[in-house]
């Protein structure tokens, strides 16, 4: 089970929110969401090969209308950068993002992808919330509405054991 | 330098003219890099989205969300092969998405053409249709000859998606369309506003 979210909270919470397409590449935390977002009924999951693809695949469902959520693990933002930002700052798309924190839960870890995260994000100016514990799990729906509000991209960081 | 047979390929806006010729008003036009320069010289069309500056290798990803959005509709992407090479993935991210509604366009050059037409990796060798094919693409057609294209260009767009055609075009330097586009983010306003505004509803 994830260490936060199970497959059918996230799927729950997504679908109240508004969310049509789910964007992904999992990580082995994330990944135990697969069979609830496969049997959900209202998300739609397109599946990418390389996370940078996942901006431009949610850029042209948000043009088309849609309500996509992008949902990787930080190795895989790291690798985003570029369309990323393309997306984010060039077409100006307020897309929102889950990010499985590798090693977040691992107290003391030297894991570069956990001490990397939030500098990089920083630096990207991106807006973003951690999910650490599961008492912080409203924050998700609560940085989701904030960014559309807002009409903002977001992210929330969802603390994950190594992976 | 270039070789003898390099001089001899059609010219990128001799091909993008032949795909203006045909499309239909409901086709949505997706130009990035070279392509992205030649276009707007030579059409302006509501559902066409000259996707510039944009990240290489996106094009073909944005054009499937589109595509997934908008099932009711026909998504032309005109990709370079130096484009395709950063994300060759994506072919696959393509077939497996189950999308039927989007054409890739491969306009093969072998140079980086925005940059000043350095080589790309690839030799001559690099077979992009039987990559195409390989990943999962079910009607995969290839052109070296103009009237070649011309004649079969009808045929090839509307074959069961989703469709890769691979051209082989000349290298040459694009210049930029100074003065005929508008902000990205402008554009991109108005392609939304179309799309809207010219939606069709499935079986319509």
């Amino acid at each position: 089970m994830h260490p936060i979210f199970t497959g059918s909270e996230i799927n729950s919470a997504l679908i109240e929110l508004g969310v049509s397409h789910v964007v992904w590449l999992p990580d082995s935390a994330l990944g135990l969401w697969e069979e609830s977002f496969e049997s959900s009924s209202k998300l739609q999951l397109v599946r990418i090969c390389r996370e940078g693809e996942a901006w431009a695949v949610a850029a042209g469902l948000k043009i088309g209308g849609k309500s996509p959520i992008v949902v990787i693990q930080t190795t895989g933002l790291f690798e985003s950068g570029d369309t990323m930002r393309n997306v984010l700052y060039d077409l100006n798309l307020p897309i929102f993002a889950i990010v499985g924190a590798r090693s977040w839960l691992v107290e003391d870890s030297n894991d570069s992808a956990k001490i990397f995260t939030q500098s990089n994000l920083r630096g990207w100016g991106v807006s973003y919330q951690i999910i650490a514990n599961k008492k912080d799990k409203p924050k998700l729906a609560e940085h989701y509405r904030h960014c559309a509000r807002t009409v903002k991209p977001g992210i929330v960081l969802v603390a994950e054991s190594a992976s | 330098m270039q070789h003898e047979y390099e001089n001899s390929r059609m010219t990128t806006s001799a091909v993008l003219q032949v795909i203006m010729d045909i499309r239909s008003d409901d086709d949505i036009i997706i130009t990035n890099q070279g392509s992205s320069r030649e276009w707007p010289k030579l059409c302006e069309h509501p559902l066409d989205f000259h996707f510039m500056p944009s990240a290489m290798g996106a094009a073909i990803p944005l054009g499937l969300g589109l595509a997934i959005a908008r099932p009711e509709r026909e998504v032309i992407v005109i990709s370079g092969d130096g484009s395709l090479l950063m994300n060759l993935g994506c072919l696959v991210t393509v077939t497996g998405s189950g999308a039927t509604n989007i054409s890739i366009v491969l306009l093969d050059n072998g140079v980086y053409a925005v940059t000043g037409c350095q080589k790309t990796a690839a030799t001559e060798d690099v077979d992009y249709a039987g990559i195409a094919r390989a990943a999962g693409f079910g009607n995969v057609s290839q052109f070296i000859d103009f009237s070649d294209w011309q004649y079969r260009v009808a045929d090839s767009l509307r074959m069961a998606g989703p469709r890769f055609i691979w051209l082989r075009v000349k290298p040459e330097h694009h210049e930029l369309p100074r003065g005929m586009l508008q902000p990205i983010t402008e554009r991109l306003r108005q392609f939304q506003d179309s799309l809207e505004r010219t939606g069709r509803r499935v079986g319509e």
